[in-house]
């Protein structure tokens, strides 16, 4: 990091991955993501491992926006990070949809649960990270996911502690 | 990316193993082999997902159609998994009270004869 970056605190470093609509580009972004969280080392192996199915889960839910329309813009990841957290944004060019309104699941024993194969991807999101947007219109979806998480370079300074009781 | 699919007869209890990651790119893959499986009369299935690197809800959607599709001709499908990483979308998913997950392939195979 050049110092110039360091004696800027109003500033935060962000990176955009943008990949093509199509599910193949998921694991890149997947790749990405969990590389850059590498680099915060207060931040546990398995928090990166939640991040990194969190992002995959948005990314697999944007590009079903977009294909759900017929569009093929880029998907938008957006990395920043400052003293106290990670943050990734996706973003979409979708319809939007309305995150409280999902349609509910059987209860988890019921044999009728076994018909329904999706909408596991947005309460995963949910369980899995420390904070989320979702901001969405007809003219496209943001997700912001955010993790919490010790200053760079601090390992002692994790702040944010596992679902361990899960 | 790569996603393994090896199949392996023991007894009556058929063996998936699947390596790599899981997720809406591969999981089709997954599903193909699973609608194959059962179409060829194999009911009673174990999946092994000791080498899964990965898994999403996708995969996790599979996994479920794969229990009913098995079910639907009075078979089962179980699961072997010790890897944290991956229990856990099991379990805040609660899907550790649908699927029986065993700890390794002969415990799993034990428990479906």
């Amino acid at each position: 990091m050049a110092a110039t970056e360091v004696s800027a605190p109003a500033e935060t470093a962000a990176i955009e991955l943008e990949i093509p609509s199509r599910p193949e580009y998921i694991g890149l972004a997947r790749l990405v993501v969990s590389s850059l969280a590498s680099g915060r080392r207060s931040l546990a192996d398995d928090r990166i491992d939640d991040l990194k199915l969190a992002v995959s889960e948005a990314c697999t839910n944007a590009i079903e926006a977009h294909a759900g329309v017929a569009i093929d813009d880029r998907v938008v990841i957006r990395w920043s990070e400052e003293d106290d957290r990670l943050e990734v944004a996706v973003c979409d060019q979708g319809h939007g949809f309305d995150p409280a309104a999902l349609p509910e699941h059987p209860p988890i024993t019921d044999p009728d649960r076994l018909n329904f194969e999706r909408g596991l991807g947005i309460p995963l999101i949910r369980t899995l990270v420390d904070e989320v947007e979702f901001a969405t219109s007809s003219a496209g979806t943001s997700v912001r996911l955010v993790m919490f998480c010790g200053p760079a370079g601090d390992p002692s300074a994790d702040i944010a502690t596992d679902d361990a009781e899960l | 990316m790569d996603l393994g699919l090896d199949v392996s007869e023991h007894g009556a209890t058929t063996v998936l193993s699947v390596r790599g990651e899981v997720d809406v790119y591969t999981a089709p893959r997954l599903r193909e082999k699973l609608v194959e499986l059962v179409s060829q009369g194999k009911h009673t299935i174990v999946i092994d997902l000791e080498a899964v690197d990965f898994l999403d809800s996708t995969g996790l959607g599979v996994l479920v159609g794969g229990l009913k599709r098995a079910r639907s001709h009075e078979g089962e499908l179980s699961l072997v998994c010790t890897q944290h990483r991956i229990l856990k979308v099991f379990e805040i998913t609660g899907l550790t009270r649908v699927f029986a997950i065993h700890d390794s392939v002969d415990g799993a195979v034990a428990a479906a004869d």
